[in-house]
């Protein structure tokens, strides 16, 4: 057996845009019309568009692997073609094994139908057998958390009810390979962190995971390589924090070349004392320069500092209203430069600076650059975590039971209370 | 073909499930229930009975309660049929969701409607057995030809279903065609009158593909006679053929359902 669980060899898709026939009166005018202008259509039919062009990867066995890209860029054409719903117009795949898809929760869910008889069919339609469900009922009503409304039409359920029980049901099939798309943002902080959980176990157990998301969050926590596309058109794959990297440099051009913001943030840099840097040292100072332009007048804005983690989780905001600085107007055409200074004091790891444009009074987000830099940070002491406490050992001793002698302990309180787990 | 009716074998759960879905939504909220499924055939035997009363008068004959017992046992495969067709040919637009995110067979649901419809008329056959015991038809050997003409029904039922609900994900006026054939289908269809009725002439009607089914079934079990084998064979005949071609036809458009529903 081999160790790619999924392969794709120069994938195409071709859609075609506009309204197929979708009725015999419309049909007879299109073929007569056909007969007489065959060789225009064929010649140059713009009503056709290449929803993926040459997509190749591979992903192996047991990894997770993502798929990043901006609206329009074919991630929902590919989880399409994936789980087999549509064929590609050239090029070929492979899957091995039992795949499943988790995507749009609950949309063989029945809403006359109840909880329960809804559990059995989702289960179905996503590939399970009678007997494997009746195996797992129990571990997936308890994931749920609605073993109360189990008996209850689907109909009454709240909306996060039911995308709860969609993804109970879902993420129990025990799949080769899983699809998963923007399905982990659902029910609240304590549902998700068991949604999360549960992938990560699913993935430890061998499954290859493919996530397809906007959240860059969820690609950076799970994934170790990841793809982007842009148009149909792969751009690259490579390890994520750098097909991240990349995607961000992707929406910065694309930002910046817009011209129906007003105003935009048109660069971003950071520097040390002696000039552009991207290598610190904990605890050294660092100056950020942000220079925005604006196309036409806009009023009372802030310039936003914030700084992410390698997983795009933020970690320190502040700005220069929130300084003390107060907001600023611009005028069509003006420029505003402006320097933050900052203390890093952070653990050893890789930051993006990012920058908004905020109006606070009517919190209007003018423009946005998350990632726009990127700096690594290093330490001479060993420490994780993101923040750094510059910590020192001041005092290490032992003092030995013998020395102290037993009478420092009184006898019951040395007895250990039942419902402590050792 | 063989792979693909593999596949099908490989998804005969989810067939069951989705076909024991179909029956439970239907029956769900409603106060008759499974009273619904008799409904149909009931009115339909009720309006073959006004029809052969006024053809009574019109022959100067009294009306025979074998008359309408025949015209019992043809209302529920016509039911059938009918219900089977007009809720298979929606099965694929109603489940558009499953049609466009997940993979398996499709014609899964138009072979779970009509399995569905085939519940209703097991509930309902149940009845007419218990009407036909106690107003005593008898029976003869010829019962035995039932199981064969209701295959062909059943086959019918599915190819057309299959057929009819492929070609409604690309034309919504098959839908519509649809309708006003099953609406009109009972006058050209022999349910409440018998072909040898009409004469000669009524041997065109015969050519109908569920003509010859329900008069063979009316034949064996009411007047105790042998179906007529030529037209059985047509009608058999037609049933591979409509099951074999709609599964054809189904399995060449199914690759383009998910772009154009």
């Amino acid at each position: 057996m081999s160790d790619v669980a999924l392969r794709m060899e120069h994938v195409y898709k071709k859609y075609r845009k506009g309204e197929i026939c979708n009725s015999l009166r419309d049909l007879i005018p299109t073929l007569t019309g056909r007969i007489f202008r065959q060789q225009e259509l064929s010649e140059n039919d713009k009503r056709e568009f290449w929803a993926l062009q040459d997509i190749s990867f591979e992903v192996k066995r047991g990894e997770a692997f993502g798929i990043i890209g901006p609206n329009g860029a074919g991630k929902s054409t590919l989880l399409k073609l994936l789980s087999r719903v549509v064929k590609p117009t050239r090029g070929l795949l492979h899957v091995h094994g039992r795949l499943s898809a988790l995507i749009e929760l609950a949309a063989g869910f029945h809403p006359d139908l109840t909880g329960r008889e809804n559990v059995y069919l989702y289960g179905a339609i996503l590939g399970m057998t009678k007997r494997e469900i009746d195996a797992k009922f129990d571990e997936i009503v308890d994931f749920s958390g609605l073993a109360e409304f189990i008996d209850t039409p689907v109909k009454r359920y709240s909306s996060g009810m039911h995308a709860r029980l969609g993804f109970a049901v879902a993420s129990h099939v025990n799949p080769d390979v899983l699809l998963v798309d923007e399905v982990l943002s659902i029910g609240d902080a304590l549902f998700q962190r068991k949604c999360v959980d549960h992938m990560r176990k699913i993935i430890q157990h061998g499954a290859t995971v493919l996530f397809v998301s906007h959240s860059l969050k969820t690609v950076a926590d799970f994934c170790s390589q990841a793809l982007l596309l842009d148009h149909g058109h792969p751009i690259m794959k490579d390890a994520t924090p750098r097909v991240i990297t990349q995607y961000m440099t992707l929406l910065q051009q694309r930002r910046a070349a817009d011209q129906n913001r007003p105003v935009v943030i048109s660069s971003v840099t950071v520097r040390d004392a002696a000039g552009p840097c991207h290598r610190f040292r904990a605890g050294q100072k660092a100056w950020i320069d942000i220079e925005v332009s604006a196309h036409e007048p806009c009023r009372k804005l802030a310039v936003v500092l914030y700084v992410l983690d390698q997983s795009h989780h933020p970690l320190f905001t502040t700005s220069t209203e929130r300084l003390g600085h107060g907001s600023v107007s611009l005028g069509s055409g003006d420029i505003l430069r402006c320097t933050f200074e900052v203390e890093l004091n952070l653990g050893p790891g890789v930051y993006h600076p990012s920058v908004n444009l905020l109006r606070y009074d009517c919190e209007q987000l003018f423009d946005s650059w998350e990632a726009a830099e990127t700096i690594y940070v290093w330490s001479e002491k060993d420490i994780t975590g993101p923040v750094n406490c510059f910590p020192r050992v001041v005092r290490q001793d032992l003092s030995s039971a013998e020395q102290r002698g037993a009478s420092c302990y009184p006898a019951e309180e040395r007895e250990i209370p039942e419902n402590v787990n050792l | 073909m063989k792979e693909q009716l593999l596949e099908l074998y490989k998804y005969r759960e989810l067939l069951y499930t989705i076909a024991q879905r179909d029956v439970k939504v239907r029956y769900k909220q409603s106060i008759m229930g499974f009273l619904w499924a008799i409904l149909m055939p009931v009115l339909i035997v009720l309006s073959g009975i006004v029809v052969r009363y006024a053809y009574a008068l019109a022959a100067h004959a009294p009306l025979q309660t074998a008359d309408i017992a025949s015209v019992a046992v043809k209302s529920l495969p016509w039911a059938f049929l009918v219900s089977s067709i007009r809720f298979g040919c929606n099965s694929l637009i109603a489940n558009r969701d499953l049609v466009t995110k997940v993979y398996f067979p499709k014609e899964i649901f138009p072979v779970a409607a009509v399995m569905a419809s085939l519940f209703d008329f097991f509930v309902a056959s149940t009845a007419l057995v218990v009407l036909l015991l106690v107003i005593q038809t008898g029976w003869s050997a010829y019962l035995l030809w039932t199981p064969l003409l209701l295959l062909a029904t059943v086959f019918l039922a599915i190819g057309t279903s299959m057929a009819v609900s492929a070609a409604s994900l690309f034309f919504r006026d098959v839908k519509f065609i649809v309708e006003v054939v099953l609406t009109f289908g009972i006058f050209f269809t022999p349910v409440f009158y018998d072909v040898r009725m009409l004469g000669e002439k009524g041997k065109w009607l015969l050519l109908n593909p569920a003509a010859p089914v329900l008069d063979g079934l009316s034949a064996c079990i009411i007047h105790h006679q042998p179906p007529q084998l030529p037209w059985l064979a047509y009608g058999l005949g037609f049933g591979f053929v409509a099951l074999f071609g709609g599964y054809v036809f189904f399995k060449k458009l199914e690759p383009a359902f998910c772009e154009s529903i």
